[in-house]
Order: structure tokens, then C-alpha cells, then sequence
């Protein structure tokens, strides 16, 4: 599970409506919640937008909340939710598009094999480098990059992926991995063209 | 042609393996076939820096002070803004 949810929180409280316990939920979950609207829309007025949203939207159920799952997935569900809807908006062919499922039934491609692991952290890590992460996670479909957030950037748990999203866990196991091998390849192709320099 | 059907099995498995849960044959008779086959120790190298290089940088970016401010008056949650700095600690990793 994600690290912004070491507090605990009483239910009854925010059922009830408490302030100052919405407050406490909202700053423990708001850096999560910005990065996974960040990572998933690449505008930060978008993710913003997503990010009041979410937590608008969650104050106004919360007194209907059961707990059937935590507090964080169920967050994370309704932030999902919203960043697709935005990605729908900008682009409402996207869900009539034939492409998209086609994705999970393509050929698991691996054509890179340099190894890039020996790059100094400083090249690794650099800020042209983060620019080329963000570029990459981009070229994911969205249903590949909203599994790849939750589940290797945020640390959910399958399950925690597949009650955050309304999937099975294998559908989540299987967009998780085409997802990570896409990313490799992408990452393989940048980090190569540096591994090539650092030779010369 | 046996080290091809391998790399294609290998390839299915490959996430529960990064993510160390994997039975034991199976983790075993990968082990064993990674030994022998240089591409997908690359792979699986090249694939473990993947997933730590985005979490890592990712885990950086906190939510903008101006951003965080924004949020708590659409929340109607102004007075809580200075005391939520108390908080800070807990919610930047």
C-alpha cells in the first residue's frame, strides 16, 4: 500500500462530517491523489481539477462510505474515475476506439536487450531523463497507465489495483505487464543512446 | 528452439517474478533458465530499474503549497490550511 495512509482515521467522524478529521483525511491523501491526476493527464490544471474534484466528491459520500475497502483505494477509485473522465473529454472517440482493447491481446514484444542498469544514478535520474519518464508513461494506452500508476508508482497491491479500478486481478496482472514491458522498451531505446555516449 | 520456449514462458511470468511472487518451482526453473541466457537477465534487470526509476522519481513530487491552499478553500476547509503544515511530515515521502 502507498505511504500517504500510516494514519488512521475514525469513520464515524467523518461520517458525521468532522472538519477538522476531513482536513487530516485530505492532507494525507492529497499528494497521492495530485501525482496519480499528474501522471495520468500531464497537465497540472487538469490535475488539479481532478484533485478538488475527487475530494469533493468523496466528502459528499463519505457518510454513505461502508468500508468495504479502505479509505485510500476507495480515494484512489474515485480519482481514477475522474482523471478518465477528463481524458474522455479531451478525446470522446477514445472509448469507441477498437485499439485500445486490441492492446491486451497483442504480442508481448521484447526487441531490446541493452543493459542500461550500469548508467551512473546521475544520468539515471537526471532532469532531461524524468522529462523522457514522463514522455514515456504517455505513449501507455490509459487503461495500461492507470494500472501502472496505482500498482508501481503508488505501491497498491494487485488487489488494491483491481477494487480501485473494478477489475479482476488478472486483467490488472495483465495490463500491469504489458505496461512495465512497454515502459522497459521505451526506457531501454532512451538509456541505450546515453550508454552509446558514455562509450565514445 | 528449447531456449526460445523458455524465454516465452519466462516472458509470462515475468511480473509475478519481479514482484517476488512466484512459486518456488517456477522461480527455481527461471533461475535456472536466467543462468543460461544473458537477454533475460537484461530483461529482467532492465525491468526491476523500470518500476524503481518511476516510483523513485515520482515519490518526489509533493503536491504544490499553492495547490494544497487551492484545495482546502474549495473544500470550505480554510482554517485547517496552517494547521495541515503541522502535518507535513507525514504526508511528504
Amino acid at each position: 500500500m502507498s505511504e500517504g495512509n500510516q494514519q488512521e482515521f475514525s469513520l464515524p467522524l467523518l461520517r458525521v462530517g468532522d472538519r477538522a478529521e476531513i482536513a487530516r483525511l485530505v492532507d494525507a491523501y492529497s499528494t497521492n491523489i495530485y501525482r496519480l491526476a499528474l501522471k495520468m493527464l500531464a497537465n497540472p490544471q487538469d490535475a488539479e481539477d481532478v484533485l478538488q474534484n475527487t475530494f469533493l466528491k468523496a466528502i459528499q459520500a463519505l457518510p454513505k462510505f461502508e468500508g468495504r475497502s479502505s479509505l485510500s483505494t476507495w480515494l484512489y477509485r474515485i480519482a481514477a474515475n475522474e482523471a478518465l473522465m477528463t481524458l474522455r473529454r479531451r478525446k470522446p472517440e477514445i472509448e469507441f476506439s477498437p485499439t485500445i482493447d486490441a492492446i491486451e491481446s497483442e504480442e508481448l514484444a521484447l526487441n531490446e536487450f541493452t543493459n542500461w542498469c550500469c548508467l551512473p544514478e546521475g544520468d539515471l535520474i537526471s532532469s532531461e531523463a524524468q522529462s523522457y519518464l514522463d514522455q514515456a508513461i504517455q505513449e501507455l494506452s490509459e487503461k495500461l497507465r492507470v494500472v501502472f500508476i496505482l500498482r508501481d508508482i503508488e505501491k497498491l497491491s494487485i488487489r488494491e489495483t483491481s477494487e480501485a479500478l473494478g477489475l479482476t486481478e488478472t486483467t490488472v496482472k495483465t495490463r500491469l505487464l504489458r505496461a512495465r514491458l512497454k515502459l522497459r522498451e521505451l526506457l531501454s531505446v532512451y538509456y541505450g543512446e546515453r550508454l552509446g555516449t558514455e562509450k565514445i | 528452439m528449447k531456449k526460445e520456449v523458455n524465454c516465452g514462458e519466462f516472458l509470462e511470468s515475468l511480473s509475478d517474478y519481479v514482484d517476488g511472487i512466484l512459486g518456488d518451482a517456477l522461480c527455481k526453473e527461471i533461475e535456472n533458465h536466467m543462468a543460461d541466457c544473458e537477454d533475460c537477465r537484461i530483461v529482467v534487470d532492465t525491468l526491476k530499474k523500470t518500476i524503481y526509476l518511476y516510483h523513485e522519481t515520482a515519490s518526489k513530487t509533493t503536491i504544490p503549497l499553492g495547490v494544497r491552499e487551492r484545495l482546502f478553500r474549495s473544500l470550505d476547509l480554510d482554517d485547517f490550511i496552517q494547521k495541515g503544515n503541522l502535518l507535513e511530515n507525514d504526508v511528504t515521502f
